[in-house]
Formats: C-alpha cells, sequence, structure tokens
C-alpha cells in the first residue's frame, strides 16, 4: 500500500464517517462541526486526484463562508433542538430503508459501468493520472475563455443571492431608540437650555 | 491502486448519507440544508473524480458553478430560516402550513 492509497482511504473513511455524524449528530453545532470536518477530508481527495485549485475553493467557500453561516444560525437562533430529536427514532426505519434502496439502486447501476466507445482516458481508470501542468493555470483558461458567459451568470446568481438573503432578514425594529445625526446638527442652544438664576435659600 | 471506482464509491456513499439525512431529520431545516450540501458535495466529488481521470477540465469548471449555486442556495435557505423563525418561533417542517398548500 503506498502512501497514495493510504491517503486516500484516510480521507475517504473520514469523508463518509463526518458526512453520517453530520447527520445522526444530536447536537446542531456538532453537526456543523462535523460538516466541516467532511468539506476538509473532500478537499483532500481533490488535491489527491490533482485538482488542487477546486479543493483550496472548497475550504474557502465552504469552510470559510456557507459553514460558519450554518454555525451563526445555529447558534443565533433559540431552539429546543432536544424536542426536535426526540423523535428522530421514529424515522430510522423508514430513512434506513429508503437509504438501503437508494444505495442498492447505485450499486446495480455501477455494476454495469463501462466507458463508452470513443472515449480517450488520460492515464487508465485504476490509477490516479499525474497533473500535466498547473492546474489552476490550466483552469483559469477553460474558465475565462470558453464559460466566460457562464461565469459572469454565476456572479449575477450570487448578487441575487445576497441581495435576497438582506431583503429577507432587514428589519426595522420600532422599540429601539436610533440616532438622528440631522436632528442633533440642528438643536439649537438658545431652545434647548434655558439659565435660570436661582436665588439663595429659594429654590426654584 | 485508486481507480475512478473508488471515488464513485465515496460519492455514492456520501450521497447516500445525504438523502438518508433529509429523511432522518424530519423536523430540523437546518439539518435538511446540511444534508443537501452533502448531496451537491457527492455530485461536486463525481464531477472532480470523472475531470481528473479523463484528463478533461470542463468538469472541474462545473465543479464552480456548482459550488457557487450551493453556497447561493445555503444563504438565500437560512435567510428564509431566521425570517421564518422570527415570526413562527419554531423550525418545525410540520409547523409550514401558513399558506394552507
Amino acid at each position: 500500500m503506498t502512501v497514495l492509497d493510504f491517503a486516500f482511504y484516510l480521507f475517504a473513511i473520514t469523508t463518509v464517517a463526518g458526512g453520517l455524524l453530520t447527520v445522526v449528530s444530536r447536537n446542531p453545532v456538532h453537526s456543523v462541526l462535523w460538516l466541516i470536518l467532511t468539506f476538509l477530508s473532500t478537499a483532500g481527495l481533490f488535491v489527491l486526484i490533482g485538482a488542487e485549485f477546486v479543493a483550496m475553493l472548497l475550504i474557502i467557500v465552504y469552510v470559510g463562508a456557507v459553514a460558519v453561516l450554518f454555525l451563526f444560525v445555529v447558534m443565533m437562533l433559540d431552539i429546543d433542538f432536544a424536542e426536535l430529536k426526540a423523535e428522530m427514532a421514529k424515522y430510522v426505519p423508514l430513512a434506513g430503508l429508503i437509504g438501503i434502496v437508494l444505495l442498492m439502486q447505485l450499486v446495480i447501476a455501477y455494476g454495469v459501468w463501462d466507458v463508452a466507445e470513443g472515449v480517450v482516458v488520460a492515464d487508465g481508470l485504476s490509477s490516479i493520472p499525474i497533473p500535466a501542468d498547473l492546474n489552476t493555470a490550466a483552469l483559469g483558461l477553460v474558465l475565462y475563455d470558453q464559460y466566460f458567459l457562464m461565469f459572469q451568470l454565476s456572479g449575477l446568481i450570487l448578487l441575487v443571492a445576497m441581495i435576497g438573503a438582506i431583503a429577507l432578514t432587514l428589519r426595522h425594529r420600532r422599540d429601539v431608540k436610533r440616532q438622528n445625526v440631522l436632528h442633533q446638527m440642528w438643536r439649537d442652544p438658545a431652545k434647548a437650555m434655558n439659565v435660570t438664576d436661582v436665588k439663595p435659600g429659594q429654590g426654584l | 491502486m485508486i481507480g475512478l471506482e473508488h471515488y464513485l464509491t465515496v460519492a455514492a456513499a456520501l450521497f447516500v448519507i445525504g438523502i438518508f439525512g433529509i429523511f432522518l431529520n424530519r423536523k430540523n431545516v437546518i439539518i435538511i440544508l446540511m444534508s443537501i450540501e452533502l448531496m451537491l458535495l457527492a455530485v461536486n466529488i463525481n464531477f472532480v473524480a470523472f475531470s481528473g481521470f479523463l484528463g478533461d477540465l470542463t468538469g472541474q469548471v462545473f465543479t464552480l458553478f456548482v459550488l457557487t449555486v450551493a453556497a447561493a442556495e445555503a444563504a438565500i435557505g437560512l435567510a428564509i430560516l431566521v425570517c421564518f423563525f422570527r415570526n413562527r418561533g419554531t423550525i418545525d417542517v410540520e409547523d409550514v402550513n401558513v399558506m394552507k398548500g
């Protein structure tokens, strides 16, 4: 067993175990942390296959943005998660059945799978190919040339998502005091202040 | 030797775990969103594995797009979740019946 094989099995087992623990974990914060572990080990799998740029993107986008967003939401909402998890045991048989059926279907599908005629395979499908040149540079040449329109459109999708998220979560609370800068600047000392000359021993 | 089928096996296992999670956590929307992320990750593994073994970068380009859509989906989904929690005080999927659909 070479180092490559060992690394693959390590990352693969971590990925699957992390995914499974994400789903069955009782505490949602732990779920998010297991999800982060899954993403990190998947990034390791991508590095093994020579897709460094996608691997780093996975770490930056998923771990850095999406998982932290999940973590914020889980911690922000004041929910009794124990109550939500209480009925989980009820769904285990159905979920397990559907999972096993789907797994069987995938096994059957992969059992008869074969490479089509005329498809050129890099170094054969049974060993990890050695990448020819820098992955990031090659990806940039393809992305900014052949898929330029799609690249711009994905930016548009992100813009729409940002606007939508802000529009959904923005709210104006009526019951808090706010600072009105113009109101403060227009304030006149002559109207706002009243100097009273108090005689000794009399008071107001 | 690690072949394409090894990667496809990992992706298939992760996809099935994602579906399993959706049916297991019928009440908790946050875990359901995480399960959807797991399924999208499985698809990404498939794309990258085929891209690497066939020596074609198009798969990795599509992984970028899937990643973009997944990030947008997570942001919108969590925003809807926060909005729903403010209005109803719960994230139980079975309570989503305001529109009587």
